[in-house]
């Protein structure tokens, strides 16, 4: 077993850009869940709005990248809009059901035949990610080991990690954000001070949302091909994963429990593979190790929520739920 | 119906056995994959109008680059594992019909067909001078689609009734329903492949589908309850718990569709109605298990103790109610419920895989909230109103693999309007 490799390739999921992309997912939900109290079970549903939104903007009207952005965060908020309207006057549970059923209504809607010419159904889009890479600054040549695209992505990723993590902390410092957090908290003591509870919830629902959809296109780009499979209800649930062992109520637990969530699956692959293939584990073969994966994330789920629900970096006083 | 069984068990050994030997034998221009490298099938069987099976006829579906080429068994039946779900154009090659054997007219051929949620795709041919072809009318076809349905609705229903007796005398909302779903038809397909007896089988999977309950209120819910947790932190411990037990099943039982012994059998025709066997036995089964939960909820002291808790566990406590045993006795009885409808949903499909159950846990959660949180009769309505509408928004020009979406939407539609649901009270939505 070459535990020098396998070392190094856990090293690398930490920058990776899938792991950049759960950071951004996982922040949206710490806007959502962490900070508001909003129990989104559909994030998965905002990534796919976002994806979905530039890859279909890009191939089937031909607009420039930006417009592009653009229109998958119009559709990002729409669709938080969409979902708002109806639940954030509902009890916690409710939008979380109704969350949940959007995602996978917006799943169904891009993976049915019917629409095969525009989203390509269950074979997904690809060939959208040229006007990105045509932004590449970087000349052609060895990054740290990668070529000038991957470092490309890697820049613009956790770039966009960077800025969304010291607008969500400016955000959630300002007045504005302690009404949120106010929120959280009780919201009648909140709407007994005048404020417009709704109207803040559904800002909130919006702002994570657009950070979903951001996380949809960093998720794309580097595979330059956008599938409705990976887009199922688990991806929300390993985004909750992530955001519970960072911690709730944080800005940067949501980033570092991406990155431990990646190292850790790397890791376990690593490990396991390696004894397969020398013959200490017999018991299992390479899909089964994969499942085995899956196991220890539901596990881990659960006991951080048992045992720590704060996370790594959370306060206990700052949980959405006492 | 016990030869009827039995005969369709041994045409599925026949076809475990011969259908990869036919192929290995067919020389196909396309390298033909073997069936165990896919997870979705698309099959049939290949009978004459004397019901006589036809042998060595070739079959090919094709989509996009992907082509698939099998011949049908000694025993008519056909089978072409296929990549993806999605639409494939099925060909049926007339030349390599045995003399005499024409398809009959208005037979279709080559034709599309489509998935429909399901990981096995039916495809019948018809044969024969004489038959037509019949285009089914639109009152005949909404008939049947109205009673699958119903069939449907009833299975939903065994499921949701235990999520909502639940949901009422815990308040947890718990994700880990599905896998209770899917347990029940795990347990059917493992205790009948050790040989287990068809009956003893089925009982023995419904009692697992309890202990499975029991298990889960022992060793995590009610530790939980102790410790007071929060019904949210709750809600996503038991989002760990599906995802967990959803791939421990994975582990063992692989990604691949099964069937349970009998899930072969052709439609019958009952009055107006075309329906197949194991569908009406499904949907008398729930109908009369349903039926009995009601009774025992409305009738015996134990179902007021339990309506009790579900109102108020504080108050049924203090009225010398146990409460721990009444929410221990609804946990297996929830999960009981859950592993008689995943058998029932395993015919329905047909076909057992690992995640049948959380296809199907948003329907459920559906058909709970329509009917109003914590209630069962709710549940019971809101289930069948799902059943019903999935099934009938297919007759109604809705593409098959939409169907799941036009439920779901209902039920958001329902929350806008009617948030307590059809049969809930006002107080319960908060």
């Amino acid at each position: 077993m070459d535990f020098g490799f396998i070392l190094a390739s856990a090293a690398g999921e930490i920058f990776s850009p899938t792991t950049a992309a759960y950071a951004l997912a996982a922040l949206g939900l710490a806007v959502h869940f962490g900070y508001s109290g909003l129990l989104n079970f559909g994030q998965a549903g905002f990534m796919a709005v976002g994806a979905y939104g530039f890859a279909i903007s890009t191939l089937s009207f031909g607009v420039p990248f930006f417009v592009g952005l653009l229109i998958a965060i119009i559709a990002s908020s729409i669709f938080a809009l969409l979902l708002g309207i109806p639940t954030l006057r509902l009890r916690a549970d409710y939008l979380a059901i109704v969350t949940i059923a959007a995602a996978e209504i917006v799943r169904y809607i891009v993976t049915t035949n019917q629409l095969t010419p525009v989203t390509g159904s269950a074979n997904g889009l690809a060939a959208f990610e040229g006007g990105f890479y045509a932004m590449n600054p970087f000349p052609e040549g060895s990054y740290f080991g990668m070529n000038n695209r991957d470092f490309f992505i890697r820049v613009v990723g956790w770039g966009l990690v960077a800025i969304c993590c010291t607008l969500v902390w400016l955000l959630m410092r300002s007045p504005w954000g302690r009404v949120l957090k106010g929120i959280r908290e009780d919201e009648n003591a909140v709407r007994s001070l005048g404020k417009n509870v709704y109207a803040y919830k559904m800002q909130a629902l919006i702002i994570g949302g657009i950070l979903g959809a951001l996380a949809g296109m960093v998720f794309t780009l580097p595979r330059g091909a956008v599938q409705p499979a990976n887009y199922g209800t688990e991806l929300t649930f390993f985004l909750y994963t992530c955001l519970l062992l960072g911690g709730l109520g944080t800005v940067l637990g949501p980033v570092v429990g991406a990155m431990i969530f990646w190292v850790v699956l790397s890791l376990t692959q690593g490990i396991l593979y390696g004894l397969i293939e020398s013959g200490a584990v017999t018991w299992l073969n390479t899909v089964q190790a994969g499942q085995l994966r899956y196991i220890l994330v539901g596990v881990a789920l659960m006991l951080l929520m048992i045992f720590r629900p704060q996370g790594v970096f959370g306060n206990k006083k700052e949980l959405a739920f006492a | 119906m016990r030869l009827l069984g039995a005969i369709s068990a041994s045409i599925l050994a026949i076809l475990l056995v011969t259908a990869p030997a036919s192929q290995a034998a067919s020389p196909s221009p396309t390298p033909s994959p073997s069936n165990q490298t896919f997870q979705n099938n698309i099959s049939g069987f290949l009978r004459d109008d004397t019901r006589a099976p036809l042998a060595g006829v070739t079959i090919t579906a094709k989509s996009g680059d992907f082509t698939g080429t099998t011949k049908s068994a000694a025993n008519g039946s056909w089978n072409i594992g296929v990549p993806q779900q999605g639409t494939y154009t099925v060909e049926l090659d007339e030349s390599t019909l045995p003399e005499g054997i024409k398809l009959a007219d208005g037979q279709e051929n080559p034709r599309d067909v489509t998935f429909s949620q399901t990981s096995n795709l039916s495809v019948i041919f018809a044969f024969g001078k004489g038959i037509v072809v019949q285009q089914q009318d639109f009152g005949q076809n909404l008939l049947n689609r109205l009673v699958a349905g119903l069939s449907f609705g009833l299975l939903l229903a065994l499921a949701s009734v235990g999520l909502s007796l639940i949901f009422g005398t815990t308040g947890l909302t718990n994700f880990a329903h599905g896998e209770m779903v899917t347990l029940g038809a795990v347990l059917v397909f493992a205790f009948n492949a050790i040989g287990l007896p068809f009956w003893l089988a089925l009982i023995l999977s419904v009692l697992g589908g309890g202990l499975f309950g029991y298990a889960q209120d022992r060793g995590l819910w009610r530790p939980l309850r102790r410790r007071g947790t929060g019904l949210v932190p709750m809600m996503i411990v038991s989002i760990g718990l599906a995802l967990a037990v959803r791939y421990v099943i994975q582990f063992y039982f692989g990604g691949a569709t099964q069937q349970l012994p009998f899930a072969q059998s052709p439609e019958i025709q009952l009055g107006p109605v075309s329906i197949s066997p194991n569908n009406l036995w499904s949907l008398g089964i729930s109908a009369v298990v349903i039926a009995l939960i009601g009774i025992v909820l409305l009738k015996t002291r134990l179902g007021k103790a339990t309506r009790a808790v579900a109102d108020n566990p504080a108050l049924a406590a203090a009225s010398g109610i146990d409460v721990d045993a009444v929410i221990r006795l609804v946990w297996i009885t929830g999960g009981m419920l859950a592993s008689l409808g995943g058998i029932l949903w395993a015919y329905y499909r047909p076909g057992v895989t690992f995640d049948m159950g959380s296809a199907i846990l948003l329907l459920i959660f559906a058909g709970v909230t329509l009917g109003g949180l914590g209630t069962v009769f709710g549940a019971l309505i809101g289930s069948v109103i799902v059943g019903i509408f999935v099934e009938l928004t297919t007759v109604f020009g809705l593409a098959a693999d939409l169907k799941y979406v036009g439920a779901l939407f209902i039920m958001i539609v329902v929350l806008l309007f009617r948030p307590q649901g059809i049969l809930g009270r006002r107080e319960r939505v908060g």
